[in-house]
Formats: structure tokens, C-alpha cells, sequence
């Protein structure tokens, strides 16, 4: 889990990188989110006026793994995908990937992505939505980690034979 | 040839209509949810998505009840499904290193960092039927325990640093990765693709040629140095952001075979390797496909070829069920005009033989 929790952990930082590692890691969260989550907080906010840069559509990404999962990639199979782009009416483009079907959640991670970029909605973004999913995204890995962790066992190795 | 099959189209459409009516089952009965399939009969998705080549459980239910729980049915619908969508391009590779792990084995070390957690898993289940669940069985809920963030290193990572177990074969940046579904096998065929052709592998013809190798056809000693199961983030470089972006989680099963030795005069002996990865909770799978990539690694390592589960076109060629199952079922297609070719020739041949053998007794065979 260390990973991935790294991705949302971000440090909030100046630069370019900074910005790619916030936006990646906001991604992240939504990615993992169900749309009407998203939906349902944007919808308590003001927001401007956006349009659609690329429609909502659906497609497949190859997954790939790594021989002996770290060595020289392989296509393991394909997964499908959504994706969207809006352009807010100052200008900012944001981009939305997710797994699955759901055009409409791409279009919303489109939107959060242009959103954050900008200096007057970021913020609201973060209190509004990312900060809550956040939670929720974290309570799920903590209670999935519990339930795995009271799995845990020790195996005792009784000696065969006269020993 | 199908001429016989013109002016059937009225016979064809009832008997869809009647499998739509079968496949409703009794209409007293509460029609079955994907979400019930995709929840309930998860495996049975998971093997769909793993052999369909389709990460997507919705779907995967679909075509489950579509199909009427015969899996190799709802495996050949999830790879007509593919066709319909244009493909973006391919992730970054996963990271297994990475996942949240909520099952890890091994049966090669008992003590290893991160510890042996069993998750939900049938091994140490008694296999009775359990008549409670026959309906209104309410489960408890999970025990839990405090979670630790300890590392959880592939056993493959520990024994790799101390040179006991041969490395994986090292990415080779720029060239390109095989893909089957783009371009036509070819043999010999390297690891990508014999690992791409075995992930969508028939997992009963592995299952099969996996433990056809455990009982001496092609022995090559395995230990399972750790299965792990869990969810992994996919990430993927969007062209349009300009960077590397997430997708949300999958879910995994990993296979890490271990088994007996290579070495040469001028390399130390080490332990070499199997490996399985599935999509979904998929563990016999990911076993199987992990004896059968390390029997198939015969001519890499020098082994002499003698068994089935070592020979790669063989295996390559015959472990894709939507095409086994295309080619077998085809059978029964009408083949009336093939068939009157053939029972025209045999006739001749039988008056023939009769001719020879005895003139002067020919009696005709019934026409």
C-alpha cells in the first residue's frame, strides 16, 4: 500500500513537477471513486463555465506486467478505459483516465484536473472533494488492511523423522 | 459448405428465442443481477476477465448470464467485446512490489519480512458442503487486527540478493513487446509473448500440462516461492496531459515458481524460475501458468525437449479455448455437401473392394 499512498501523501510543492505530482496524485483519488461520489460534491460547488474538448469516450489500454514482476514487460491482457478532456472558459484543460465504462466519470475527472490548475477553484476542489474521497479511499485500504492483517500466521516446522 | 442452411431462418430465430426463455429459468424466480454475479460468483468473473483478456467485472458478469454460467461461452463473448473498442495504447507496467497485498504465501520460507497472511482462501477449509448456505446464511463480519506497514518484498527479491535465484530477465528499453492480438505467432516465440499466449490460457489445459510436468513429463522441481493476491495501481501515459496518468486499481494474483538449478562452468548453480500473473483472484491459474512458463524455458535453459508441457508450439498453439472451442464445436455446423463427397467416394471404394475380393458374390450394399 506504501505506493499509492505515497501518490496521495503528496507534498504540496512549487514548480512544475509539484503541480503534475498534485494532479496525478487528485487523479488518483477519483480514479478510485465512484461518479456520483464526484458528482454529488462537485454539485454543492459554483463552478465556471466549461466545455468539452474531447467527448467522453471509451476504449481499452493493455496492461502490462513484468516477467517475474520485475523484469522485461509483457502484455497481459486488456482492460477498458474511459477518458475525457474539458477546457474551462479561462483556459484551463483538464484531462480525466479512468478504468471502466463510465464516460460520465471521465468527464468529471476531466474537470476536477482543469479545475485544480486554476488559482480561483483549487482549493475548493481539495476541501470539497478531494479531501473527503481521500478519506474515504483511506478508511477502505485501512479496513481491507485489518480484515487482511487478522490473517496473518505462523507456520510451526515439526521436525520429521528422529530429527 | 452451408447451402442447406438457407430457408432456416425462422427455425434459427425461435431457437434463440427459445435459449433466451431457458436461460430465464423458472420466470417464478428472481432474475440474477450482474451485481450478484460479479459479488457472489467473483471467481467465476475473475477467470472470464483473466481468459476473456478483459479487465472489467461488469462485463465479465454480463457475459456470464449471458452465457449461462458456461464460462468458455462467456470467455469468447468477452473477446468479441474487445473488437468493439478502439485500443488507447498500452500502461505502464505494473508494479506487484507495490500492491496491497491481502493475500501472500509462501511454502519455500516460513519466516519471511511482511509475514505468510492466508486472506480469503479455501486452502485449511474442510471441502464439505455446507448446507447453511443453501440460503439466508449470514456470514460474520471480518476479524480484523492492526495492520503493519512492513515491507512486503517479493521472496524472489530475497533470495535474488544472494545470488541463489537467477535474476529476471532485464527490460531491454526500446524494444518493442510482443503482442499476439496484433501480429501472428511465430515459433520460437520469446517470453513476452509465450507469457501474453499463457495469461489467456485455457486454465484446464494448464492445469493439466502443469501437473503432467509435477508427475515427470518434463520434471523441473517446483517450489511455490510465493503467490500474492491483491489490488495494484495502473498507470498510464496519456500523450494528451503529457504525463503518466492513474487509472485506479486492479486486481492481481501473482505466482512466483521457484525450481532446481541451472549452472554452467563459469556461472554458480541458482535457482530458476516460473512465473504466473492473472487478472482477478485467479490461483490455480497463476500456479499452473507458472510451471508451464518454466517448462516452456527448456531451449533457453538447455534442457532437452521431450515432454508436451515443454514444447512450446504445441502448447502455444493449442491453449487459446475461444479457438480450440471454435475449431472443435465447428463440427457440428452442417457439413452436408462435404458429407456427400465423402459418402460418394466411399461407396465407390466399398464396390471396389467388394469387386475384387469376391466377383461372383457382389451384393450391393443397401443405397
Amino acid at each position: 500500500m506504501s505506493a499509492s499512498d505515497d501518490a496521495i501523501d503528496v507534498d504540496v510543492r512549487n514548480g512544475d513537477n509539484g503541480k503534475q505530482a498534485l494532479r496525478k496524485a487528485a487523479m488518483a483519488v477519483l480514479a478510485y471513486s465512484d461518479a456520483a461520489q464526484i458528482a454529488a460534491r462537485l454539485d454543492m460547488m459554483a463552478l465556471p463555465a466549461h466545455e468539452d474538448l474531447r467527448e467522453p469516450e471509451n476504449g481499452l489500454v493493455m496492461v502490462r506486467g513484468r516477467v517475474g514482476g520485475d523484469g522485461a514487460p509483457f502484455n497481459l491482457g486488456e482492460a477498458t478505459v474511459s477518458r475525457a478532456a474539458v477546457r474551462l472558459v479561462t483556459g484551463e484543460v483538464g484531462f480525466g483516465y479512468t478504468l471502466g465504462r463510465d464516460r460520465q466519470k471521465a468527464r468529471l475527472i476531466a474537470l476536477c484536473d482543469a479545475l485544480i490548475q486554476t488559482a480561483g477553484h483549487a482549493d475548493m476542489v481539495e476541501a470539497q472533494v478531494l479531501a473527503p474521497l481521500r478519506a474515504v479511499v483511506a478508511s477502505d485500504r485501512h479496513r481491507r488492511a485489518r480484515e487482511t492483517a487478522a490473517t496473518r500466521v505462523d507456520f510451526y516446522t515439526m521436525v520429521r523423522g528422529e530429527g | 459448405m452451408y447451402v442447406a442452411v438457407k430457408g432456416g431462418e425462422r427455425a434459427i430465430d425461435n431457437a434463440h428465442r427459445l435459449l433466451a426463455h431457458e436461460r430465464r429459468g423458472d420466470r417464478e424466480v428472481p432474475e440474477i443481477s450482474l451485481a450478484q454475479i460479479s459479488g457472489q460468483l467473483s471467481l467465476g468473473v475473475d477467470r472470464v476477465m483473466t481468459e476473456g483478456s478483459l479487465y472489467d467485472r461488469e462485463l465479465a458478469a454480463l457475459a456470464i448470464k449471458q452465457a449461462r454460467g458456461d464460462l468458455i461461452e462467456a470467455i469468447f463473448l468477452a473477446r468479441a467485446f474487445r473488437a468493439t473498442l478502439p485500443r488507447f495504447g498500452a500502461t505502464e507496467p505494473v508494479d506487484t512490489g507495490a500492491m496491497q497485498v491481502r493475500r501472500r504465501i509462501s511454502a519455500t520460507f516460513k519466516d519471511i519480512p511482511g509475514g505468510q497472511i492466508l486472506g480469503p482462501t479455501f486452502d485449511y477449509t474442510h471441502r464439505l458442503l455446507d448446507p447453511q448456505l443453501a440460503g439466508g446464511f449470514v456470514p460474520e463480519q471480518p476479524a480484523t487486527s492492526d495492520a503493519s506497514d512492513a515491507a512486503m518484498p517479493r521472496v524472489t527479491d530475497i533470495l535474488g540478493r544472494d545470488g541463489l535465484i537467477e535474476p529476471s530477465p532485464p527490460a531491454d528499453t526500446g524494444a518493442p513487446v510482443g503482442d499476439l492480438t496484433r501480429e501472428p505467432l511465430n515459433f520460437p516465440a520469446d517470453r513476452d509473448l509465450r507469457l501474453q499466449n499463457l495469461a489467456r490460457a485455457d486454465e484446464g489445459f494448464l492445469l493439466a500440462l502443469g501437473y503432467s510436468s509435477q508427475r515427470g513429463y518434463g520434471r523441473n522441481h517446483p517450489f511455490a516461492g510465493e503467490i500474492r493476491l491483491g489490488e495494484v495501481e495502473v498507470e498510464f501515459m496519456a500523450e494528451d496531459a503529457g504525463f503518466t496518468v492513474p487509472l485506479g486499481p486492479i486486481t492481481l494474483t501473482e505466482c512466483q515458481m521457484v525450481n532446481q538449478f541451472k549452472g554452467s562452468a563459469t556461472e554458480a548453480p541458482c535457482f530458476t524460475r516460473g512465473y504466473g500473473l492473472a487478472f482477478g483472484h485467479s490461483e490455480r491459474k497463476t500456479m499452473s501458468m507458472a510451471l508451464v512458463d518454466r517448462s516452456l524455458r527448456a531451449r533457453e535453459l538447455g534442457e532437452e525437449v521431450l515432454a508436451p508441457a515443454q514444447d512450446e508450439e504445441f502448447v502455444m498453439s493449442h491453449s487459446d479455448n475461444v479457438q480450440a472451442t471454435g475449431f472443435v464445436e465447428h463440427l457440428k455446423l452442417p457439413h452436408y455437401v462435404d458429407f456427400q463427397s465423402e459418402l460418394g467416394l466411399l461407396r465407390k471404394l466399398r464396390q471396389e473392394f467388394s469387386e475384387a475380393v469376391e466377383p461372383s458374390q457382389i451384393k450391393e450394399a443397401a443405397e
